[in-house]
């Protein structure tokens, strides 16, 4: 039925969506606000699809627990039957890939990381476009509120091309934690720029009171969004448009050396070993001055039971680096396999878990940043909404100068590894620019091949 | 006469004593011997036939797909390549790949020489008879009945740096505190620390069973003799319990090339690769990247290592049961 409807052509449809109005202008060439009208007139039944059965693959996360918890409000909704497994992050990803390819995945949605698959996912088609959909009146949800999602989550679930093949559920910006309590005691103010960062971990810097002045990730793989962090406030990137890697340039040198510089410099002992846990419960002891991580950390810095910080950590918005003010974006939604049978049912699905109670309930839980804007402030009209203004608020922030953390190909997991490597080494003493330089030979082939595959 | 000439040519029965047994066989109809050893075999075959096909289905089928696999360029979601042993020849030139194995044998020789001096030491002072020596026993046992996974996480908080238990502990005795598995240096032997508190206990078990078969007569004639502690240890006891310490070398080889799970979740191959073995990089390439065709090389190349390994402690074994 509606499986059969035609994609819209990319232009034409940019060109629709500009027409829509402010709030599409915001948003960028994506889907906008304008097509709620259209919407609001169509026969939209939430039972169009009753007796069917869909099957989910969640994530094993606060976000899934949540979605799962509430099926039964899909299930009478709709009438649509829901079965779903949620497996952890790694497995999940792998099962994924091992069932797209054999061509028959047990599952009609599936939860995504945008920042590992999406690339790989588009790249072998499978996502279904969800245009078609968003168009058909009698399809999408009155609801369904395009000018309400968030630009990053947005320019995650849309590809270059103009396909919608995913619907954003989740924000993680990156963003400095900081210790009130030891800034203010050295007189020092949130840093303004990237070398107040340094100059700041320096002054907080106070190993005779095991205290360090800058922690963030140094364990391979995971430091890599640190740097990047770093990358973007310089104006440097991943891959330009000839598919070269552009991270051996000398503002990735210059944003290594910054890394090094805080992590090694001002970073406590072992920091090459640390993830963000090991980060977490050194910042959540009062020992470091800065932590930069994912936004999603505010509900155990304020839990009493585990944090000695609580009432005394500010939330600060990635300052402007020498070329811009960006923060690092991760994020994950969910599409709906390219082969399932049942791909209304499953958008169906999608429109309900990304709606703004959802949303609304994934931030009151503390499960995650929800993308539509509005979540934000029904949430803190809730009596037992317990996080601070400033973090809400630097969440917003943030997101609206929000740029992906990693690059988007397929090959990201070995580039993790590769620059991961880099990095821990420039820890322990090595070169910068001559880790990068070595890092970006020996990951060119893979890219090019993953290109050409 | 043709009846016996008969058996004379299907060469099993002889002699005229034979002929009217098979005269009479002959005559109801009954199979001749040779035809029943025929069928025998052949119900035999049937009969093995389950066993065979499941051994051939998962085990014979992917090992011979995994070599086959080696010789391919393929990553999943990509057309696969013919590349004969390119994959082979690159691990050759792989620093990546040749530290990890480095790694492996680092790991495995300390994870295993490590805990048979302690469960040794163990297994002699549990031997010996003091009051409280069951309860203690089963208290030093106790370790190895605990999942690794759950070990190797508790481990991971006492590593840290800042705030684990390990680095008080050395303040308590006024030692500077160590970076543990947060060091490139040091994550092997921190590693090897959790495999020696996990195993040593199976190694006491092995060699205390050894010891309580030990007879008392040459000890007392060697004790008559004027024979010091040391000397009997090292004369009688150690000769005598030699098999016992092969056997939990072999054992303890096997499970310390094999790690995978305390590495993973302690140290993740890191430092940078500084504790990568075989297993977390052969993980990587097939599980994180999906590099098929490279991963089922390292598989081979890793299955050549493990058997020269085994055919190595097979050979020390029969030397040990030969001098014992």
């Amino acid at each position: 039925m509606n499986d059969r409807t035609k994609p819209e052509a990319p232009d034409a449809l940019r060109r629709r969506l500009l027409q829509a109005g402010a709030g599409a202008a915001a948003l960028g060439a994506l889907p906008g606000a304008g097509l709620l009208d259209a919407h609001a007139q169509g026969a939209f039944d939430w039972k169009k699809f009753k007796g069917q059965k869909i099957e989910i693959l969640l994530v094993k996360s606060p976000r899934g627990d949540l979605l799962t918890k509430y099926h039964k409000e899909f299930e009478d909704l709709t009438g649509i039957e829901v079965g779903s497994e949620m497996i952890p992050e790694q497995q999940q990803r792998q099962k994924a890939v091992i069932e797209f390819n054999s061509g028959n995945p047990s599952f009609d949605v599936i939860a995504l990381s945008y920042h590992v698959q999406k690339r790989q996912f588009a790249k072998n088609n499978w996502l279904t476009d969800l245009r078609p959909y968003i168009n058909d009146k009698s399809m999408a949800a009155p609801d369904l509120d395009f000018g309400d999602f968030a630009k990053g989550g947005l320019n995650y679930a849309v590809e270059s091309d103009g396909r919608v093949m995913s619907l954003p559920m989740n924000l993680d910006p990156w963003i400095i934690y900081w210790n009130k309590e030891l800034f203010a005691a050295k007189g020092l103010a949130y840093p303004a720029n990237f070398a107040q960062i340094v100059d700041a971990a320096a002054k907080l810097n106070d190993p005779s009171k095991g205290v360090s002045g800058f922690v963030a990730r140094g364990l391979k793989n995971a430091n890599v969004p640190v740097w990047t962090s770093f990358l973007l406030g310089y104006g440097g990137g991943f891959v330009d448009k000839n598919g070269k890697l552009t991270t051996d340039t000398p503002e990735a040198v210059e944003a290594a050396k910054m890394y090094q510089t805080l992590l090694a410099k001002y970073g406590p002992q072992g920091v090459a070993g640390f993830n963000w846990n090991e980060s977490q419960s050194l910042f959540l002891q009062g020992k470091a001055a800065m932590w930069l991580d994912g936004v999603g950390f505010a509900q155990p810095v304020e839990d009493p039971a585990k944090s000695r910080v609580v009432g005394k950590v500010g939330y600060g918005v990635m300052p402007p680096g020498p070329k811009a003010q960006v923060s690092a974006l991760f994020g994950d939604g969910e599409g709906i396999s390219t082969y399932s049978k049942k791909k209304g049912p499953a958008w169906f699905y999608l429109q309900w878990a990304s709606n703004k109670a959802n949303q609304t309930r994934m931030l009151q839980a503390a499960a995650g940043a929800p993308v539509r804007n509005s979540a934000y402030a029904a949430a803190q009209q809730s009596s037992d909404f317990k996080a601070p203004k400033e973090w809400v608020e630097c969440m917003l922030k943030s997101a609206a100068i929000a740029q992906p953390g990693l690059p988007v190909i397929a090959p990201v997991t070995e580039f993790r590894d590769v620059f991961g490597i880099a990095l821990t080494n420039m820890i322990n003493g090595a070169d910068p620019a001559a880790e990068l330089k070595k890092a970006t030979t020996e990951f060119q082939p893979v890219l090019d091949k993953s290109e050409k595959a | 006469m043709r009846e016996r000439d008969a058996f004379h040519a299907d060469g099993r029965l002889r002699g005229p004593a034979n002929t009217v047994t098979a005269y009479a066989m002959s005559s109801i109809a009954a199979p001749t011997p040779a035809r029943f050893f025929a069928r025998r075999r052949r119900s035999l075959r049937i009969l093995t036939l389950p066993a065979l096909v499941v051994v051939a289905a998962v085990i014979v089928f992917p090992w011979l797909f995994t070599v086959y696999m080696s010789a391919f360029d393929w990553k999943i979601g990509s057309v696969a390549h013919f590349v004969g042993l390119d994959n082979y020849t690159g691990l050759l030139t792989n620093q990546r790949f040749l530290e990890a194995i480095v790694h492996t044998f680092y790991f495995t020789a300390l994870a295993v020489i490590v805990p048979l001096l302690a469960g040794t030491a163990a297994a002699l002072v549990f031997h010996r008879e003091f009051r409280g020596r069951g309860v203690l026993r089963a208290i030093f046992t106790m370790p190895m009945m605990a999942t690794p996974v759950a070990v190797a996480l508790v481990w991971t908080m006492m590593f840290h740096p800042q705030q684990g238990v390990l680095n008080y502990l050395l303040s308590l005795v006024h030692l500077p505190p160590s970076l543990w598995v947060y060091s490139p240096t040091l994550v092997i032997p921190s590693l090897v620390m959790v495999e020696v508190w996990h195993w040593t206990p199976l190694v006491m078990l092995i060699v205390l069973g050894g010891l309580a078969s030990l007879p008392t007569e040459p000890y007392e004639s060697a004790r008559l003799d004027g024979a010091t502690e040391w000397q009997l240890f090292r004369h009688i006891t150690l000769p005598l319990i030699a098999p016992f310490l092969v056997l939990a070398a072999v054992i303890r080889t096997i499970d310390a090339v094999k790690a995978f799970d305390t590495i993973y979740v302690i140290s993740q191959g890191g430092p940078g690769t500084a504790s990568e073995t075989i297993n977390l990089y052969l993980y990587l390439q097939a599980f994180a990247f999906y590099n098929v065709g490279n991963a089922s090389a390292v598989v081979v190349v890793f299955f050549a290592i493990i058997l020269s390994l085994a055919l190595l402690l097979l050979h020390v074994r029969q030397r040990a049961k030969w001098t014992a």
